[in-house]
């Protein structure tokens, strides 16, 4: 007779070594594990909580500088360095791992306007107030040498800002007119005008190189080609333009911080209507910054608050703010993709993490399994109200808060003060303007 | 060299002559005389060439030799007329004369009349706006390369920054192969043998002989043949992999099946050898016979047919497998049948058989076996109704098993299965009866009146029933037409069931009255709704076919959908006008007939009720069921977990009665939850276009605890991932394959020469190097 009896193959279940995986036999039958659907639910809504829980997105504040900070410049081949110029003509240099200034150097009189580094990473450019372009190195003096920029180049007129070339022994200014430089040159190789008012920031595209964008005082965000020294096109918004950015990853896309509260994406092909109105601010915008991806972007506003908006989003993803934190003037976003640092009129720098909630150093396949998974089920059940509710809650200050309660009103009332022009007019004699061309006055040729 | 110059010469010479010719074509010019001079001065100048040859004289310019006012047509001399010439006095002959060679210049001339002055140069402004927009057109084209790359990282699912990769050389096997060497013993052994045999090592795919022998073929033969060569090895890997395959199979039924099918191919074989061939098909048989009764193969007494025998009193397989056996070894036996059987030949075996096989096998084998001719003759008619008892108790299963394994089509197995647990039932049922315990219980319920021994007549129909099948199922034992049999069986089955349907059913009458006490209405679709309980699943052929005996029982206890279909239109003529009803009687009476006949196909009310019912069916939470059969008790074939278990483990839906309980006329509906409708999305998101398509991705779970680890790898994918420390540069077009079309940047400089000296240039040179 034959006795059936329970037994186990030790093969199934024991390790040959000690560093193989566990196999852990499962059951997939979906009978076994039923209510997927609530289960992942309830799974999206503890990490959606848990996520508000852990975002404490301020990690430092850098602080040394005796006037506020006016301009900001990464590194590019140290993650860790910072360059940063105050408007009292003192630039300093940061380590971001140890949080320390680890040169001091009084550079210009007066406000430092621009400062931008060179594509190798070994010198480094600055204009301020006093008329001067000087260059520097990036590496101290050695002992005993006296702090002297490389080269220093007298011009006419105010520049208001630098950029340098992305792989080219050239850098742009401006000021009255963009001139682009030689490095080896006291005088611009090519000037390029365009209408007669101060010209307030210029950038190099990061991907075709031959490419410039400045924004000027006459409300006006001009192009230019390098190859062929002549501007291309120029647009005219509502408001000036502080300054502009381009996506590094999108050669034909760039983001204009302007002083109606509003940033505007434009694809550089058609500038007549702008690819997407970035609205949350409740002041002027003053800088902006693309993080390196070139999924997302920062922004920098005197409502002593920075945003960080989705590319192709209107509304912002998420809002920085500190107690102590003054107009914000200039921001970055780190070449890892990681943090932002932004620069501010009560002299401090101020590191963020880019991720409000990410947990930060090396992370075991596990924690990182569990991190993607929650990132996923968040995603899918954004829509459900408990969840969008809690994802979406952000504490704002009561300034900024009451602000935005009053602009929402007045924005309201504008509105329905079209609604109502149009209700009671001849039809076909008002024409409606859709929201994203309404800020557009024309674009030049 | 001179010979070359020569030839120029005598060339140009050549078209000279041919433009003297032509003023000379001109037919008013040509005189005689000309023609004699021209051929004199012609030889002159082919005479000069010939001189020429020496390389010392050179040709002289023509001079005017003869004075005189006659100019030649190439040398136009002003003197003379102290005028000026103008353009007009020359074309007066060309305008006046018609000749063809003076078209062309009368074209050029029409030409020239035709073209006026330049414009003034445009304004500075419009020019630079000219340019720029020249520019812009230029670089949006440029940027428009970029497009396609733009929009697949936009779709992409996942982004890997950075995006320069660092490509991992490859090595070539050769290479790899080269470095290596055979260490130990087995490795220089293979190699050795390797190389014996000329085996290519690295990547050739035939030995030096195979190509060899494809040189000596032609390019069609050779392909031909690789061809066939291919696919052979082909051939032959598959049929080892289906061979493999086919080995592997577990399922004991398939097995069966392929040795039954090999079986049958062999009788066909041997049948149209038969037919073909009598005489070697009669040898072989008698040679099958004789290796028959040389072996003792089929004759149970093997080791495992030993064990068998231990085997069979309990086991029914077991039994059934030397049955089979047995009758292989007879079948074998037998002698042809022209030749007449003898009993002593057929005793031997038989004797054999009896002392191998305890007593029990062969009882039932008595009754069993099919195309056993003793057996047959044992199975008289007489004693056929004697042995009924014992045959229920010991036919049922041997009958499953035949089936079981003669089965090829699902519907006899099903049936079979049906018969037996019916018969399991009325066995257990009868058991009952014996003891007259449950009996009671029994009668309760539903049919006080019935007397058991009402019941137990009903009972003895299955028994009949089952005669019929036992005999219905004897024919089949024969190895043809087992199938086709079953198949005519079943209509009468179902025409008999009327006969068993009055079975009692004790848990389903509980619970109907259960359900007739909570829901008036709903009686009818009992028998519809999905039972919870294993005990109704079981019997749910049964209660289908029971349906309409049943229904007509409640009806009579409490129609309550007729109570309701009569009081309806009650309530409809009250809502009606009574002196409208007085008046105009006829005409009403004329127009419900009417409406009576244009709407005599649809049944308003009844389609309402039947709406209300299904949905209270579906709003309904069922009953939860919790017995576990055997639990505490024994357990097994036919035994049912009792009632006051069964009552102590239910437990009952909750909740309140329906809000519409009593109305008639009115569908609430309870769907709504506003406590679920906090957490429920309530406007279509976005991207979807349907609600459908947002419901499916909600309901894919997404989780490890339901996909495998690669699936829910896959499906968690971040969609930008980093490295943590790396920096992230801005791409380049030598990233995505393009060339950049910054290199040029430099042509700013060629633009101003001016401004760049020669040491700045390789200042620049060197920094691009850098």
């Amino acid at each position: 007779m034959k006795v059936k009896m329970l037994s186990r193959n030790p093969d199934t279940y024991v390790r040959e070594t000690k560093l193989d995986l566990q196999k852990v036999p499962r059951n997939y039958d979906p009978t076994l594990h039923p209510f997927e659907v609530p289960r992942e639910y309830v799974r999206a809504l503890n990490a959606t909580k848990l996520e508000r829980v852990f975002a404490k997105p301020f990690l430092a504040s850098l602080d040394g500088h005796r006037d506020g900070v006016n301009c900001l410049a990464k590194h590019p081949k140290s993650l860790a360095t910072v360059l940063s110029g105050a408007c009292d003509g003192e630039v300093k240099i940061w380590n971001l791992s140890q949080r320390k200034c680890i040169r001091t150097i009084q550079a210009h009189e007066g406000f430092v306007r621009g400062i931008c580094t060179r594509f190798c990473g070994t010198s480094f450019f600055t204009v301020g107030d006093d008329k001067t372009v000087k260059q520097w190195k990036m590496d101290g003096p050695g002992y005993g040498e006296e702090e002297e920029p490389l080269h220093t180049i007298l011009g006419k007129t105010v520049y208001t800002g630098i950029d340098h070339h992305w792989k080219e022994p050239l850098f742009a200014t401006c000021g009255q007119q963009v001139d682009i430089w030689d490095e080896q040159k006291t005088n611009p190789i090519c000037s390029m005008t365009w209408g007669f008012d101060s010209i307030s920031s210029v950038k190099f595209n990061p991907i075709e190189t031959f490419l410039l964008g400045s924004c000027a005082s006459d409300r006006n965000i001009v192009l230019y080609d390098m190859r062929q020294a002549t501007p291309l096109k120029k647009v005219i918004l509502d408001m000036r333009t502080n300054t502009i950015c381009w996506n590094p990853m999108e050669a034909f896309i760039f983001t204009a911080a302007n002083e109606d509260y509003n940033l505007y994406t434009f694809d550089m092909r058609a500038l007549d209507t702008p690819v997407m109105v970035h609205m949350d601010h409740v002041s002027a915008v003053l800088d902006v910054d693309y993080s390196p991806t070139g999924k997302e972007f920062v922004s920098a506003s005197f409502d002593k608050s920075i945003r960080i908006f989705p590319v192709a989003r209107s509304q912002s993803r998420e809002v920085y703010h500190t107690k102590r934190m003054q107009h914000v003037i200039c921001v970055k976003w780190t070449s890892d993709n990681k943090y932002i640092m932004c620069g501010s009129d009560e002299m401090n720098i101020r590191l963020w993490k880019a991720n409000a909630s990410e947990k930060l150093g090396v992370l075991t396949s596990r924690e990182k399994a569990a991190k993607d998974y929650n990132q996923k089920l968040k995603e899918k059940f954004q829509h459900y109200p408990h969840i969008k509710r809690i994802s979406r809650h952000r504490h704002l200050p009561k300034s900024i808060y009451s602000q935005i309660q009053e602009q929402r009103i007045m924005k309201e009332a504008r509105r329905r003060k079209e609604v109502n022009r149009l209700k009671h007019s001849k039809p076909g004699s008002v024409s409606i303007v859709s929201k994203k061309k309404k800020h557009i006055v024309a674009v030049v040729k | 060299m001179t010979a070359s110059r020569v030839a120029e010469s005598l060339l140009a010479l050549s078209q000279q002559e041919e433009l003297v010719d032509l003023p000379k074509n001109h037919p008013l010019s040509v005189s005689e005389d000309e023609e004699d001079s021209d051929r004199e001065r012609k030889h002159q100048k082919l005479l000069e060439a010939i001189s020429s040859l020496d390389g010392k004289n050179r040709r002289k310019v023509a001079e005017r030799s003869e004075a005189g006012l006659k100019v030649s047509e190439f040398n136009v001399s002003s003197e003379g007329s102290g005028e000026k010439l103008v353009l007009a006095d020359l074309l007066e002959p060309a305008k006046t004369s018609s000749s063809p060679s003076l078209a062309t210049v009368k074209k050029q001339l029409n030409r020239v009349k035709s073209k006026k002055t330049v414009r003034l140069p445009l304004h500075k402004e419009e020019v630079e706006r000219i340019l720029r927009e020249l520019a812009f057109n230029k670089t949006s084209q440029v940027l428009s390369k970029w497009d396609p790359i733009v929009l697949k990282n936009r779709q992409a699912n996942q982004l890997v920054f950075p995006l320069e990769k660092e490509q991992s050389a490859f090595a070539p096997i050769e290479h790899v192969l080269s470095g290596w060497t055979a260490r130990t013993l087995l490795e220089q052994k293979v190699f050795n043998l390797l190389h014996k045999n000329k085996q290519p090592v690295t990547d050739h795919f035939l030995t030096p002989m195979e190509k060899a022998s494809l040189k000596a073929m032609s390019l069609e033969e050779a392909k031909m043949h690789q061809a066939e060569l291919q696919r052979a090895r082909a051939l032959q890997s598959y049929y080892e992999a289906r061979a493999q395959r086919e080995k592997k199979i577990k399922s004991k039924k398939y097995h069966k099946i392929v040795k039954k099918e090999k079986a049958k191919k062999a009788l066909k074989a041997f049948e149209q050898l038969g037919k073909v061939n009598p005489t070697v098909a009669l040898e072989k048989l008698e040679k099958a016979r004789i290796m028959e009764r040389m072996s003792l193969k089929h004759q149970n007494s093997g080791k495992w047919a030993k064990s068998k025998v231990i085997m069979a009193k309990y086991d029914l397989e077991a039994h059934q497998a030397m049955q089979e056996q047995l009758s292989k070894n007879k079948e074998l036996m037998q002698k042809l049948q022209i030749a007449l059987e003898s009993e002593e030949e057929e005793r031997g075996p038989e004797e054999v058989e009896e002392l191998l096989i305890p007593g029990v096998v062969n009882k039932v084998q008595m009754n069993a076996d099919g195309p056993n001719p003793w057996m047959l003759s044992s199975c008289t008619q007489d004693s056929r109704e004697a042995e009924t008892h014992e045959d229920l108790e010991e036919l049922p299963e041997p009958v499953a098993h035949e089936v079981s394994e003669s089965e090829v089509d699902e519907g006899p197995v099903a049936e079979e299965e049906i018969l037996l647990k019916e018969f399991e039932e009325w066995r257990s049922l009868r058991r009952r009866s014996e003891l007259s315990q449950d009996a009671e219980l029994v009668g309760s319920q539903e049919t006080k009146e019935s007397s058991s021994q009402e019941k137990l007549s009903e009972l003895r129909a299955p028994s009949q029933r089952f005669k019929e099948n036992h005999q219905s199922w004897k024919p089949k034992a024969s190895p043809t037409g087992t199938v086709p049999q079953a198949h005519r069986e079943e209509p009468s089955l179902e025409e008999e069931e009327p006969l068993l349907l009055q079975r009692p059913k004790r848990v389903q009458t509980l619970e109907e009255l259960e359900e007739l006490e909570k829901e008036e209405c709903s009686q009818s679709q009992e028998f519809f709704r999905p039972g919870l309980e294993g005990q109704q699943l079981e019997r749910n052929p049964n209660n289908l076919s029971n349906a309409p005996k049943e229904k007509k029982k409640k009806e009579q206890m409490l129609d309550l959908q007729n109570l309701l279909t009569t009081k309806s239109p009650s309530v409809r003529s009250l809502a009606v006008p009574t002196t409208l009803k007085e008046v105009d009687d006829e005409e009403e009476r004329d127009q419900k007939q009417m409406i009576k006949e244009a709407f005599a196909g649809d049944d308003v009310i009844k389609d309402f009720l039947k709406e209300k019912r299904d949905t209270i069916e579906a709003s309904k939470s069922k009953d939860m069921d919790l017995t576990l059969p055997g639990w505490g008790k024994w357990g097994g074939m036919g035994l049912k977990p009792s009632a006051k278990k069964r009552r102590h483990f239910l437990i009952k839906a909750p909740g309140p009665p329906r809000k519409d309980k009593n109305f008639p006329n009115v569908i609430i509906n309870e769907k709504r939850n506003i406590h679920a409708a906090a957490h429920q999305v309530q406007v279509l998101p976005y991207p979807f276009t349907h609600h459908s398509q947002f419901e499916r991705t909600v309901q894919t779970p997404i989780g490890s605890t339901w996909n495998t680890q690669r699936a829910f790898q896959k499906l968690t994918t971040p969609k930008v991932v980093t490295k943590p420390g790396h920096i992230i540069k801005p791409i380049k077009a030598e990233d995505v394959g393009y060339w950049s079309s910054s290199r040029s940047d430099l042509s700013v400089m060629q633009r101003y020469p001016k401004q760049l000296s020669m040491s700045h240039k390789k200042q620049l040179k060197k920094n691009s190097v850098d």
